[in-house]
Parts: structure tokens; C-alpha cells; sequence
């Protein structure tokens, strides 16, 4: 062969000089880390549109952080769940329920400088009660009408009653758009340049990539800590720990629980944890086997959900008896579904099965949508299996759980997470287990005539009673696995102060220099 | 390729896109996934759910939905995105050049670092150091380019950060473009530094991305290379005394790129597609991250819309290619 014109050393000196530019950051160095006064947060998920009342994002809890950092909410919640004032300073039903009379805080500003008036709180309102508006909360908006305004006071005539109406103003689509600018611009206008009268306002948007937000100069709250807030949308966990790690962020959560634990014990970083309104569960459809009560209460006795907390979560979940975790209006600790395998192999027993003669059935679960959603459910049908119950694991999207949801085809067991953010029983047991509800998998009479005259209940102890006894018929009668109470992680720099919202919201206007 | 091939291929692009149009938009109703049923909230009724159905159009008959949506796509309207609230067509356009600019890095680095690896391998052909560059080559092609994208994630941002893993641009950055070509637009009014500021954010997805493309034009050039060199023609220029850098360069390379262009334009719509996973991890803000939000919200007419742009690279791209390797080849121009 010809003598090769290149070296065993020419190659070492190319590479060399290739590797020079990396190794004396000619190409910029470090990610750069932000400059004072700026707050970055990897953040979970995308921000597909700004106007926090319509379609998919409107619904979606997990972007309601982003939203209630540039808007307000009618009324603002604490970090138990409780209300508090917000733009609106009073809210109130008349004695008889037929009026709601809502009083706006004077001084509050848009980001372009205009005040917030009550014309823009009956604007918001009317817009997110039009059939043809595309608010999928408009049930509840449309519930109320015929305002008038007197000075900074509105009342409103209750067309129907509705028990939650004011814990939806602080929840999904519960938000106070700009009447003026929004019918200057149009949707699509304000698509592009929001605003809103929250603490902070959109400086830059670089969709699926970042978000940069600037104090609101006249916010009515408290000053925020930072002048600038970068949202970072990072949508993989392993990028979001990366982040983290490089001090490209400052802040961020839902993150696996063995990467919080390796993450929290690093010197410069703080790991906090906190319930948040949240649980998982398995949905049961009243279709064979589930009919026959003895399973389904075989189901749930044979479950050990401290195990499965302990070993798959690393204790990062609070077990669960019914929908209502701890913190919710009608949370009742004194119900409790035990883990009994003894208990679930009699019962089992009774309708003739056994672990040689194990009763049937598929169960649908997400893989990697939730933590250890996958590994969760393969735990249970082990632990299933040694009672009599032979379940087979079938894998679906959460967009086919929904559908499926919808049109009352899921399989007998179908594992899914339920949010609920203002803790309102209605909005767990409520909607989860009442028949005509499209999101119930379970569609027997029995609840519908328990659950039925609670929607309209004038008297809120009652109500709340009424749903207390709802949880305990259902817990007795199986017909739901309540399973347990999800732990949000999350990581920051030392020298930050977060305090943790029982709903899950990463507020950075809530984010202190320690 | 003669005259009358390009033009037979151009009069089957339309005929083609219809065809991608119908089955896309007919897989994404037959498949499970409702995005009104993502939307319902809790305690809608029935009505509810169909008005919210008919607000997005979807409560019209399949046939008379796709008619609706092709017309409209025919003068350029692919509707409006459900879950982004703007048109399809703006959203793409505006999405599209970060990951052309993305691909186009990718694809010099690859052609770079796959010509290098073949022209190094073939000087050490037949010595004991070939096998260390075929071994690399083959430790490139194995891992797939979204892992590509976690180790250098993980090596160049956390265990040595070099460098930014994630966005476009820096967030801290004020800076205002005309165009969505930000690179290139940089690049050609002067503004080198912010230049600089895009290649950081670039460099780690482009690697990536380029790494096994690297690896395939290595092992494609290098087979080429050494069947070249074994030609009549390469044998009488050493008789006469040319250098073997000279001959390698001057009468070997030429011939043996027409194979490694062929399949290195397949390669570069294998890349494209690649770069779903690769931008979603980098929170690159291109089509395919985008593409991947399409589809978790069941985004119908997003999704048709970015399927049918795929489509059209894809086409275009294949087209380019074949161009490139008939002005390569003479003998595929004169027939």
C-alpha cells in the first residue's frame, strides 16, 4: 500500500484542534446562567395559547400556573386550597340563592396601564357563558346572568343554582380578560400580545421553547421578588433534571422520585415535597365482573397501597379510602377500605373463585404518563392474583382513555388520575361516580339517586355531609379504587423560598430570595 | 434523470400529497382519540359535548369534513389549530425554518465528519488503525439519535456543561428577527454574535442528529472508496505517479460520491423525522416538537397540517437528490 499521507499523529493534532474551540468555550462556555433579578423554571409542559377561557389549555390544570401568573383569577386561593381575595375582594350569594353579588378591587391595572373595571368582569363573564364562545366550562358561566353594575359592585341573577360557581372563579377558564384591548385586537391579536392584570407580563414567547415575563409595575398584590421570570418549556424529565443540574433553571418539579432523592442530597440544591390535589385510582365500570359486588370489594381489599407507595414511590404518596383526599371539603378520615387479602379471598369465595379459579378481567393503564403508573398497576394484578383475581394489563394513551371514557367503553378496571384543584367534593365524587356525567365510569342508579339531589343543595353542610355519605355507600359497595394521594417534588437552588400550593401551582410571584 | 423524468416526477407530487391528505386524515378519525373527549370537563352534558363538537367542526359527516378541510387547503388555509388557537399554516411556516436551519447543521456535520471518518479510513486501509475507525463508525451507526441526544445532553450539559440544552436562543437575549430563519438571517446581516448565541443552542441537537448520518456516509464513502481505487483508472493515475492523496482526491472521490449522495438523501428524511424526538428533548422549538403536542392533544387539523409538510420535504428532498446524482453521474444524463 501506498504510505497514507496522515499520521497517527496528524489525526491526534486534528482532533486536538477540533476539541479546542469546546475546551476553552470558544462557543460560549457554561449554559449561561440567568442574571439577577430573573427566575427560571423548567417547566413541564408547553403553553399552547394565552387565552387562559378557551379549548384544550382552558382545561388543562397544569398550565394554570403560567396562567395565573399573568392574569387574575376572580378569586385567588391559598396554598391549603382555602379562598382568598383576589381582584374580586367580596363574593356572595343573596339569602334565598337567587343573586350573586361580587365586588371588584379599585386600582387594579392591565399590563398596558388601563384599569380593570367592572365592565371587563361582566365581559369575562358573558364571554365565558356564550354557547358559541368555546368555553368548556360554559355550564357552569352560563348558570348566571342579567349583571348590573353600581360603582365597583356587580350582582348577577342565578338562572340555576350552582354550589361551586364561586370556587370555579378561582379555578379553570375563572379568569378576568380586558374587555377593551381584547375587542381591539381580536382573538388572534391577543393570541399574539396578551394581557392580562396578574403580577407578571409577557416580554417574549418562543412557542414550545421559553416564555420571559416582567414584573407588572402596577400589580395590586404584593411586589414579586423578581423582575423577570423565564419560564423554560421542558417537556422531558430527564432535560428538566439536566436543567436543573447545569443551572440553566432555578427551579423545577415533576421529576422521577429517584432522581428528587439524588437531586435534594447535592450540596446548592433543595428538594420540598407536598401533597397536592391529586390521587390516583382505578375507575370500575359496571359491566361483568364488576357487577357482582364480591369482586369489586375483592378488588380493593386485595390492594396494599402503603406497599405500593413505599416501594414504587418512595413513600412519596399519601393512601387513599375514598375520591376525597386530605385537605378537601369532604374529606373523612374515619372511612377506610382496609388492606385485607384474607377478607378479599372470602368474598371472592362467596361467588365462587379462588386463586385456582380466579375471576377475569382486563385493566387499562397508562405507561409513563404518571410516576410508576405502568409498574403500579403490574404490582396490583400480582397482588391481585395471589386472591383469585386474573387481570390482564392492556396499555392505552391518555387520549384513548378519555374517549373511551366518554362513550362508557372502558374495561372493567381502567387506572387514571383525578385533579381537584378547589377540593369541592362535585368535582370528584361529584362528577367521577354521578351516571350522566361523561367523565363516570360507573353509570348505576344507586349513585345517581345519592349523588342526584346533592348538584343543587342550598345548604353547604348538608351538601358536604351528603357527599361524606356518598364516599362511605361507595366504599362499601366498592365501586371505585380510590388508590393514593400524589406528592409534587420539587427541586430548587439554595437560597430560593418556595412555598408549596396544595394545588400543585408553581406560582413564581410566591418565590422569595430566602 | 432526463427532462421527461422530472416532469413525470413534479405532475406525481400533487396526486402523491392528495393521497398522504386522505390517509392521514382518515387514520386520525379511526384511531382511538377524540380531542372534543380531551376537552370535556367535568359535569358537561351531552349538549355541551356537541356543542363543543360542532365549534370545531367535527360534527359534520367524514366525507363532507374532508372535503371542507381540502378545499380550504387547496388555497392555502389548513385550518385552525385546536389546542394553539391559529392557523395551521402560520404556525408552520412559522416553526418550519428552526428545524430546517436545525437539519441543514445536522447534515454538514454529518457530511463533514462521515467524509473525514471515510477519507481517514481508507489512507489506513488494510492496517491494524482501520479497524479502530470502523469500529467507531459502527459504535455511531448503533445508537439511534434520540439517545445520541440524552448522552450528549447529559455529557456536555451537566457532567461538562459546554454548552445550553435547551431552546433556540438564550431567553436573556433581546433580540428581533425579520424572518424565522434566525441562523441564516444572523448570519447575513452581521450579527455574528447572536449568530454564535443560535450555534450554542444548535450544536448539541445538530450532534445529535448528525452523529449516525456521520456514521452511514462514513461506511457508505469508505466501501465506495476502496471499490474505486481498485478501478482500472485509479491504478494507471498511481502508475503515473500521482500521490495517493492526489488520486483519492481528484479521481476516486468524485466517483465514489454518487452512492453516498443516493442514500445520504434518503438519510437526510430519516433525519428530518428524527428530529421529533431529538427537538423535544434540546425543548427545540421546530416542527417536530411541535408534532409531538399535535398528537398528545389530537390537534386533527395541526397534525394534518405538519404530516403534509413532512410530506413535502420528503418529496422535495428526493427530488433534489435524484437531480444531484444524475449531474454526478453522466452517465444517468445522457442515458
Amino acid at each position: 500500500m501506498v504510505s497514507p499521507g496522515l499520521s497517527r499523529r496528524s489525526v491526534l493534532q486534528l482532533a486536538g484542534a477540533a476539541a479546542l474551540p469546546l475546551s476553552t468555550g470558544m462557543l460560549g462556555g457554561p449554559a449561561q446562567a440567568a442574571p439577577a433579578g430573573t427566575l427560571t423554571i423548567a417547566y413541564n409542559v408547553n403553553l399552547p395559547s394565552f387565552d387562559p377561557t378557551v379549548g384544550l389549555s382552558a382545561v388543562n390544570p397544569t398550565i394554570q400556573s403560567i396562567y395565573q401568573t399573568i392574569f387574575d383569577p376572580y378569586i385567588a386561593q391559598a396554598a391549603d386550597l382555602s379562598f382568598k381575595p383576589g381582584l374580586l375582594t367580596k363574593w356572595g350569594w343573596n339569602a334565598d340563592r337567587t343573586k350573586i353579588t361580587l365586588e371588584l378591587r379599585k386600582g387594579a391595572t392591565w399590563h398596558d396601564g388601563s384599569p380593570v373595571t367592572p365592565e371587563d368582569v361582566v365581559w369575562s363573564l358573558q364571554r365565558a357563558a356564550d354557547p358559541k364562545g368555546g368555553n368548556p366550562i360554559q355550564f357552569v358561566w352560563s348558570k348566571v346572568g342579567n349583571y348590573k353594575i353600581d360603582g365597583n359592585t356587580i350582582t348577577g341573577d342565578v338562572i340555576e343554582f350552582e354550589p361551586t360557581l364561586f370556587k370555579w372563579m378561582a379555578f379553570l377558564t375563572g379568569y378576568i380578560l380586558p374587555k377593551a384591548y381584547f375587542e381591539k385586537v381580536g382573538a388572534e391579536g391577543f393570541e399574539k400580545a396578551p394581557i392580562g392584570s396578574g403580577p407578571y407580563k409577557v416580554d417574549a414567547f418562543e412557542r414550545n421553547a421559553f416564555l420571559r415575563l416582567k414584573a407588572h409595575p402596577g400589580y395590586w398584590g404584593p411586589k414579586p421578588a423578581f423582575d423577570t421570570v423565564v419560564f423554560k418549556f421542558v417537556t422531558d424529565p430527564t432535560s428538566r433534571v439536566a436543567e436543573l443540574e447545569s443551572g440553566g433553571s432555578d427551579v423545577t418539579f415533576e421529576i422521577p422520585y429517584e432522581e428528587f432523592d439524588r437531586l435534594k442530597a447535592k450540596p446548592g440544591l433543595v428538594g420540598q415535597t407536598k401533597p397536592v390535589s391529586d390521587i390516583a385510582m382505578i375507575f370500575i365500570t359496571d359491566i361483568a365482573p364488576m357487577l357482582d359486588r364480591n369482586v369489586r370489594l375483592a378488588a380493593n381489599h386485595a390492594i396494599d397501597k402503603k406497599a405500593i407507595v413505599d416501594r414504587l414511590l418512595k413513600g412519596y404518596g399519601v393512601p387513599i379510602s375514598t375520591l376525597e383526599a386530605p385537605g378537601y371539603a369532604a374529606f373523612d378520615p374515619s372511612i377506610k377500605v382496609s388492606y385485607d387479602p384474607e377478607l378479599a379471598k372470602s368474598l371472592l369465595a362467596k361467588s365462587g373463585f379462588s386463586p385456582e379459579k380466579p375471576v377475569k378481567f382486563t385493566i387499562q393503564t397508562t405507561r409513563g404518563f404518571k410516576p410508576k403508573d405502568y409498574e403500579m398497576i403490574q404490582a396490583i394484578v400480582g397482588m391481585w392474583r395471589k386472591v383469585g383475581i386474573e387481570a390482564t394489563i392492556e396499555v392505552y394513551e391518555i387520549a384513548q382513555h378519555f374517549e373511551l371514557r366518554a362513550r362508557h367503553a372502558l374495561a372493567p378496571a381502567a387506572f387514571y388520575n383525578w385533579g381537584n384543584a378547589i377540593g369541592d367534593p362535585s368535582t370528584s365524587t361529584g362528577f367521577a361516580m354521578f351516571g350522566p356525567s361523561p367523565h363516570c365510569a360507573w353509570k348505576g342508579k344507586d349513585l345517581v339517586e345519592r349523588i342526584g339531589p346533592l348538584w343543587g343543595e342550598k345548604d353547604e353542610a348538608k351538601r358536604i355531609a351528603g357527599y361524606k355519605a356518598v364516599d362511605k355507600y361507595i366504599a362499601e359497595e366498592g365501586e371505585v379504587i380510590p388508590l393514593f394521594q400524589y406528592v409534587q417534588p420539587i427541586i430548587h437552588k439554595k437560597g430560593l423560598k418556595i412555598v408549596p400550593q396544595a394545588n400543585g401551582m408553581i406560582l413564581p410571584q410566591l418565590i422569595t430570595q430566602a | 434523470m432526463r427532462w421527461g423524468e422530472i416532469i413525470r416526477r413534479l405532475v406525481l407530487i400533487p396526486p402523491t400529497l392528495f393521497g398522504v391528505a386522505v390517509i392521514v386524515f382518515v387514520l386520525l378519525r379511526i384511531v382511538p382519540g377524540d380531542p372534543i373527549a380531551m376537552m370535556i370537563p367535568p359535569g358537561a352534558s351531552p349538549a355541551d359535548i356537541d356543542r363543543l363538537r360542532a365549534f370545531y367542526g367535527l360534527d359534520q359527516p367524514l366525507l363532507q369534513q374532508f372535503i371542507t378541510w381540502f378545499g380550504q387547503a387547496l388555497s392555502g388555509n389548513f385550518g385552525r389549530s385546536i389546542s394553539l388557537h391559529q392557523r395551521v399554516f402560520e404556525l408552520v411556516l412559522a416553526r418550519l425554518p428552526a428545524t430546517l436551519e436545525l437539519a441543514l447543521l445536522a447534515t454538514l456535520i454529518a457530511v463533514a465528519l462521515g467524509l473525514a471518518a471515510a477519507l481517514i479510513g481508507i489512507q489506513l486501509r488494510g492496517r491494524r488503525a482501520e479497524w479502530a475507525v470502523d469500529g467507531g463508525i459502527g459504535v455511531l451507526l448503533a445508537i439511534p439519535d434520540f439517545l445520541w441526544a440524552l448522552i450528549l445532553l447529559l455529557l456536555f450539559g451537566v457532567l461538562i456543561p459546554l454548552l445550553p440544552i435547551s431552546g433556540r436562543i438564550d431567553p436573556e437575549i433581546d433580540v428581533s428577527f425579520h424572518s424565522n430563519f434566525y441562523l441564516i438571517e444572523s448570519l447575513v446581516t452581521g450579527r455574528f454574535d447572536v449568530a454564535m448565541a443560535l450555534l450554542h443552542h444548535m450544536i448539541l441537537p445538530a450532534l445529535a442528529l448528525a452523529l449516525p448520518f456521520a456514521a452511514l456516509v462514513a461506511r457508505i464513502l469508505k466501501t465506495s472508496l476502496a471499490e474505486a481505487e481498485d478501478q482500472d483508472y485509479a491504478q494507471i493515475a498511481r502508475a503515473r505517479g500521482f500521490s495517493r492523496p492526489e488520486i483519492l482526491l481528484r479521481e476516486v472521490l468524485p466517483n465514489a460520491l454518487i452512492p453516498a449522495v443516493a442514500l445520504g438523501g434518503v438519510q437526510v428524511t430519516l433525519l428530518l423525522g428524527g428530529t421529533v424526538l431529538v427537538e423535544r428533548i434540546f425543548s427545540y422549538e421546530g416542527i417536530g416538537n411541535m408534532a409531538i403536542d399535535a398528537v398528545i392533544n389530537r390537534d386533527f387539523p395541526l397534525i394534518q397540517g405538519l404530516i403534509l409538510t413532512f410530506a413535502t420535504l420528503f418529496i422535495a428532498l428526493n427530488l433534489a437528490v435524484d437531480l444531484l446524482v444524475t449531474l454526478l453521474d453522466p452517465r444517468l444524463r445522457h442515458g
